[in-house]
């Protein structure tokens, strides 16, 4: 996978797993170019997902889940990943 | 020791633990930076763990932990999460009230 086609692979993997009302996807690679953790090639993202699949779960259970849906990725094209889980009625 | 059981009597025996990229004064990583302000800003005192010098423990905690990535911050020897948590666990006032039950104050 080339850099420019992991949002969407991210997405993707997020959609199918935690069935969501909305998803965001932000690269934040360019941000961290040349830092240490970049050097391998893997990028940084920040996801934002609204599920009812969230609804009564702590926030742990909901990270959980959503490096679960991107365990694959976790290896190959993440490095760092910001999580932003929410339930349709917590979103601001 | 196996680094399992190494893990599990770190984050047992310390009320507040940090696993993170670098040191509390020169963090290697932004995400483990935030962390250290959240704890320092909440006035905690807490032991960390170098995992870019521990390749063991960072080999093995994500495993121990069920959670991929770094920082990890433990509290009572329950993992509270990483640097997203943390800082929205901070913002909300819970982090204080998580630390100061551990701290006993």
């Amino acid at each position: 996978m080339t850099p420019a086609e992991r949002p969407n692979a991210i997405r993707t993997r997020l959609e199918q797993a935690l069935a969501p009302c909305e998803v965001d996807v932000q690269d934040a690679s360019a941000r961290h170019a040349g830092h240490v953790g970049a050097r391998d090639g893997r990028g940084h993202f920040s996801v934002t997902v609204v599920s009812p699949a969230f609804d009564g779960q702590d926030r742990i259970t909901r990270h959980r889940a959503v490096y679960g849906a991107l365990s694959d990725l976790m290896d190959t094209d993440i490095h760092a990943l910001s999580i932003r889980a929410l339930t349709p009625k917590e979103k601001p | 020791m196996d680094v399992m059981e190494k893990i599990k009597e770190q984050v047992e025996g310390t009320p507040v633990m940090l696993y993170m990229k670098g040191t509390p004064d020169f963090p290697q990583c932004g995400f483990s930076s935030r962390v250290v302000q959240a704890l320092k800003a909440v006035d905690a005192e807490f032991e960390s763990v170098n995992v870019l010098e521990e390749p063991e423990v960072r080999t093995n905690l994500p495993r121990y932990a069920n959670w991929p990535t770094f920082p990890q911050l433990f509290v009572g020897g329950e993992l509270i999460g990483g640097c997203d948590i943390t800082v929205d666990m901070y913002n909300s006032g819970e982090l204080k009230q998580v630390i100061d039950q551990a701290l006993g104050r």
